[in-house]
């Protein structure tokens, strides 16, 4: 029996995500079970995680930081065991080097990037960003081919996701950017590198799209 | 593309929504949890809650709506009325709600605003500003619309957005229940102030009016409660509405 265990280190809004995936898990699923905690022994036996975020960078870390033992956890399970990692939004900026909302902090370093302010050029354009933005398909990653090919919709035709957030994430690597969005300019919607994966955008919130996302995300087995 | 936003708002009496709606096939014809799914299925890219009677009561009753609606509806959810402390913005956020809208207490303590986006981020703090106009300026009403807090609407948003406010929610007192449509100069004078969204409401009586809010007064979002609880037009109408308009709105729902 797999499971997907929603970290929970004192940020906001697990309910969201806990409902969505909690919809979608079945017999069928690759995962079964989820659970949210911040529990050391339950994390160790999940197969799956998702680390939500809401409110600042540094407000996030430093929360996740007060939980003890919790990053070497996680550090052993997706960086040595490889296991399935998804971060949504403050969730994925929290795998950068460094952030810069509410003063300059480190993140976990585990994809290379800094997370900045939309530098927008037109300055009609509202901040934060926030409503429903199309996805384009960027870099090739093992996550992109197997939910294209899982997927329930058309991936094809034009896709949105919900989004609300004023930072972004830029990776020194373009590989590891696998889906764009644009306000302004090109941003990154979604990163991945390996096993670790993280959306700027609320797949708990995007209705249809985000559920077939998640969807994907619990039926993938990263170390195949 | 970023796409411009139609919100379905339900008027909310202890748990119950208050306008009596002729939905078809509904087994409680005044659930909101229920009508707020129907929405979400008609394409609404967020819902809005509004409890109408803003009392600790009220409150908690919403706090099960939101707990409810959350439980198979995956659009964002804003809710307000009677939010007047931390303690109110976390319960409803911890329900599952995306935003928590502020209006009254937001005058009598405008330090609520910068508490809650410093402890939630900005993005969940909506200001809800009820604007009259008196003579050739709008004031800035609360409690429902019944006390004149004399506070000039424009600069009052310019202020909410350097207290950390991520949204405006702007009702035209003028407009509301005439289905006259936005008060457009209201709207523009306070889309080109700030920098954070502003959501018209108040007057929305025809398609026409969701795409003059957009286009002529520069709002991000619309939101209307009566037109489509009394099905006026649907939200898939008034979304083909927009893009027939060349207004980008979302599809794929």
């Amino acid at each position: 029996m797999n499971l997907v265990s929603i970290v929970d280190y004192g940020s906001g809004n697990l309910r969201s995500v806990y409902n969505a995936v909690k919809q979608i898990l079945n017999k069928h699923t690759f995962c079964s079970n989820v659970k949210v905690t911040n529990d050391i022994k339950e994390l160790n036996k999940s197969s799956h995680f998702i680390l939500p975020g809401v409110g600042s960078f540094k407000g996030c870390l430093k929360g996740f930081y007060s939980n003890p033992g919790l990053f070497e956890c996680l550090e052993d399970n997706v960086i040595n065991k490889k296991k399935a990692f998804l971060g949504i939004c403050v969730g994925m900026q929290m795998l950068a080097q460094r952030g810069f909302e509410g003063g300059k902090s480190k993140g976990f370093g585990w994809i290379d990037g800094d997370v900045q302010l939309f530098s927008l050029k037109d300055k009609s354009l509202k901040i934060p960003h926030i409503g429903w933005n199309s996805l384009s398909f960027n870099n090739q990653h093992p996550f992109i081919g197997f939910w294209k090919k899982n997927s329930r919709m058309n991936l094809n035709k034009e896709i949105n996701a919900y989004f609300v957030h004023s930072y972004i994430f830029k990776e020194k690597l373009k590989k590891n950017q696998l889906l764009l969005s644009n306000y302004g300019h090109d941003f990154t919607a979604m990163v991945g590198k390996e096993n670790i994966l993280g959306t700027q955008f609320h797949p708990e919130k995007s209705q249809k799209l985000g559920l077939d996302f998640l969807r994907a995300f619990l039926n993938w087995d990263s170390r195949v | 593309m970023l796409k411009k936003r139609i919100i379905p708002c339900l008027d909310v009496n202890k748990g119950r929504t208050v306008k009596g709606i002729n939905f078809k096939n509904l087994v409680d014809a005044g659930d909101p949890a229920e009508q707020a799914k129907i929405y979400s299925e008609e394409g609404a890219d967020e819902i809005t809650f509004l409890d109408i009677t803003a009392t600790s009561d009220g409150r908690e009753a919403m706090v099960n709506v939101i707990k409810k609606t959350s439980n198979d509806c995956f659009v964002p959810l804003t809710v307000g009325g009677g939010v007047r402390s931390v303690e109110d913005i976390k319960k409803f956020l911890l329900a599952g709600a995306d935003k928590v809208s502020i209006n009254s207490a937001a005058i009598t303590n405008p330090d609520l605003i910068a508490q809650g986006a410093n402890i939630f981020g900005n993005q969940c703090i909506v200001v809800a500003i009820d604007a009259k106009k008196n003579g050739d300026k709008w004031e800035v009403y609360s409690h429902g619309g019944r006390t004149n807090s004399l506070i000039n609407a424009v600069e009052w948003s310019g202020f909410v957005e350097s207290k950390g406010a991520g949204e405006i929610l702007l009702t035209s007192m003028d407009r509301d229940g005439t289905k006259s449509g936005f008060d457009i100069e209201l709207l523009k004078q306070i889309t080109e102030k700030v920098k954070i969204p502003v959501v018209a409401s108040g007057g929305v009586g025809k398609l026409e009016h969701l795409s003059e809010g957009i286009i002529l007064g520069g709002a991000s979002a619309v939101l209307a409660a009566s037109v489509f609880h009394f099905k006026t037009f649907s939200i898939t109408e008034a979304k083909n509405h927009l893009q027939s308009r060349k207004i980008p709105v979302r599809m794929d729902y």
